[in-house]
């Protein structure tokens, strides 16, 4: 079964977002997305700096089966990517909420936070 | 829910993902596909292919309606239980299906694809006007396919314990291509990985035991997608995307299937062959495409080729993947046979892409150059 930690806020296109001490933002997808993707291979990492606005899409993964886009759950600035990411995509299917992160997002505009869905609201979107 | 096969149970307790695939409940994979695909490649690893179609064919006219039904000649098949790999043509030379026939010690058996199951028998009784023979589905027979460097060993230990060490040195000493039966099981030394392998089939309430004995002896179950990824490295074709009606055998790699002697054999589809063949460079071609830098190539990309005359044209990957084995992508692309050049456009780039023979590893090494 997928796991929906209830630290974290998502978004219906099955990315996840985390709120850092400092202010930014940590995004990756949900344990549910890489399940459906199934073994991934690629991933095309959003550019550190680029400034980005919520939906758009940042980043692409591609997997065995398929390829999806991930899109910006909220708009700011890109300010560090997962290289780890590039060698070894494969993580972001064995560690999604952890070692799996994309990126980290200084957000421009916090309240946008507020429209994300909690665990429990996400959770019932994926059954 | 659709029609499950007798190991649906046994999928499910190995922990499958199940999905529909033609109508059939199917594992598309247990844990992980690339996993999967390794463990054919390196050791071995078991199919449920039950939901084919298996279709034998008896009467007196048995063997002259399959001269005509199909491309190639089942006169080739000296022995029972010989095989060969054809292709079932429409009159315009369009694959309605590709298939294994075996030589039985009476008749013949194909083995079909099951998307195609109710085209294929609706065309076949459509086609039996002047012969006699008889057309019988086995739906009690289960297959198992078992793939990879260590299957043939593992097998053979099955057959020695369940029939005799006299019988699983008959399983041994099967060429490629061949098959015996043994008691209520047919053993055949086919497959669809690229791999050593043998397929059998057996009575539906046998499959259960034989499952848990391959897992016992440490042979993996691999799911409907590492059955794709497999069967692409191998430049295997599958119906429906590399083939259909619209698609002439000589423009799918299947020109080795048709057998064109003798020249009197009249087998449906010939006339519109024979035509197709004095043109040769005007009908397109299937190539392998290799593409190194990451990405993956995926089946209905454009692919823009260029002609040895400058000239741009059009083709189309039918098949794509990221090869588990290579870790880079290939695919299968129906392209114009003057191809020099090859790029595909990846979400509006276009990637240069490597044009090699349709098949890609054998036998869990790389093949092309």
């Amino acid at each position: 079964m997928s796991e929906f930690p209830d630290d974290l806020k998502y978004t219906a296109t099955h990315e996840w977002v985390r709120v850092e001490e400092d202010g930014s933002v940590t995004i990756g997808i949900s344990d549910h997305a890489q399940e459906l993707l199934g073994d991934i291979v690629f991933i095309e990492l959003p550019e550190e700096g680029a400034v980005i606005s919520a939906r758009d899409e940042m980043s692409v993964v591609e997997s065995v089966k398929a390829a999806s886009d991930i899109y910006a759950p909220i708009s700011g600035e890109v300010i560090a990517v997962n290289e780890d990411l590039t060698d070894a995509p494969e993580t972001m299917n064995s560690s999604p909420y952890s070692d799996g992160w994309l990126c980290r997002i200084l957000p421009s505009n916090p309240s946008e936070l507020e429209e994300l869905l909690d665990a429990d609201t996400y959770a019932g979107m994926c059954e | 829910m659709g029609q499950q096969t007798a190991l649906y149970a046994k999928h499910l307790e190995a922990g499958a993902k199940i999905v529909d695939f033609g109508g059939w409940d199917m594992p598309i994979q247990y844990q992980s596909l690339i996993q999967e695909h390794t463990a054919v490649r390196e050791q071995a690893g078991v199919f449920d292919v039950s939901h084919m179609t298996i279709v034998d064919i008896d009467g007196p006219d048995a063997e002259t309606w399959l001269q005509f039904l199909l491309a190639n000649d089942v006169a080739r098949l000296k022995a029972t239980g010989h095989a060969l790999y054809t292709g079932m043509l429409n009159e315009t030379g369009g694959v309605i299906d590709d298939l294994i026939v075996y030589r039985m010690a009476s008749g013949f058996r194909m083995v079909v694809n099951c998307a195609t199951r109710e085209k294929d028998l609706a065309w076949m009784q459509s086609q039996q006007a002047g012969f006699t023979v008889t057309l019988t589905e086995r739906p009690e027979l289960a297959i198992l396919a078992i793939q990879g460097p260590q299957a043939i060993r593992i097998v053979l230990e099955i057959v020695s314990r369940r029939f005799s060490a006299k019988d699983s040195a008959l399983v041994d000493g099967l060429k490629n291509f061949s098959g015996v039966k043994l008691s209520t099981w047919f053993v055949a030394r086919t497959g669809y990985t690229g791999e050593n392998g043998v397929e059998i089939m057996l009575p539906n309430e046998e499959a259960p035991a034989v499952w848990d004995l391959l897992l016992a002896a440490g042979v993996k179950p691999i799911g409907l997608g590492a059955r794709d990824t497999l069967r692409l490295e191998a430049g295997l074709n599958l119906y429906g995307h590399d083939m259909d009606e619209t698609v002439s055998p000589l423009s799918a790699n299947m020109g080795w299937t048709i057998a064109w002697e003798p020249e009197q054999r009249d087998f449906i589809g010939r006339k519109a062959l024979d035509e197709q063949r004095k043109a040769p460079g005007e009908l397109p071609v299937l190539a392998g495409l290799v593409m190194e830098e990451r990405g993956v190539l995926r089946e209905g990309l454009r692919v823009e080729c260029t002609l040895s005359d400058g000239s741009k044209q059009d083709g189309v990957i039918t098949s794509g993947t990221f090869s588990p084995t290579l870790k880079h992508a290939i695919a299968l692309a129906r392209i114009p046979a003057e191809s020099q050049q090859c790029a595909v456009d990846i979400r509006g780039r276009l990637v240069p892409v490597r044009l090699v023979k349709p098949g890609f590893v054998r036998q869990g090494k790389k093949v092309f150059v």
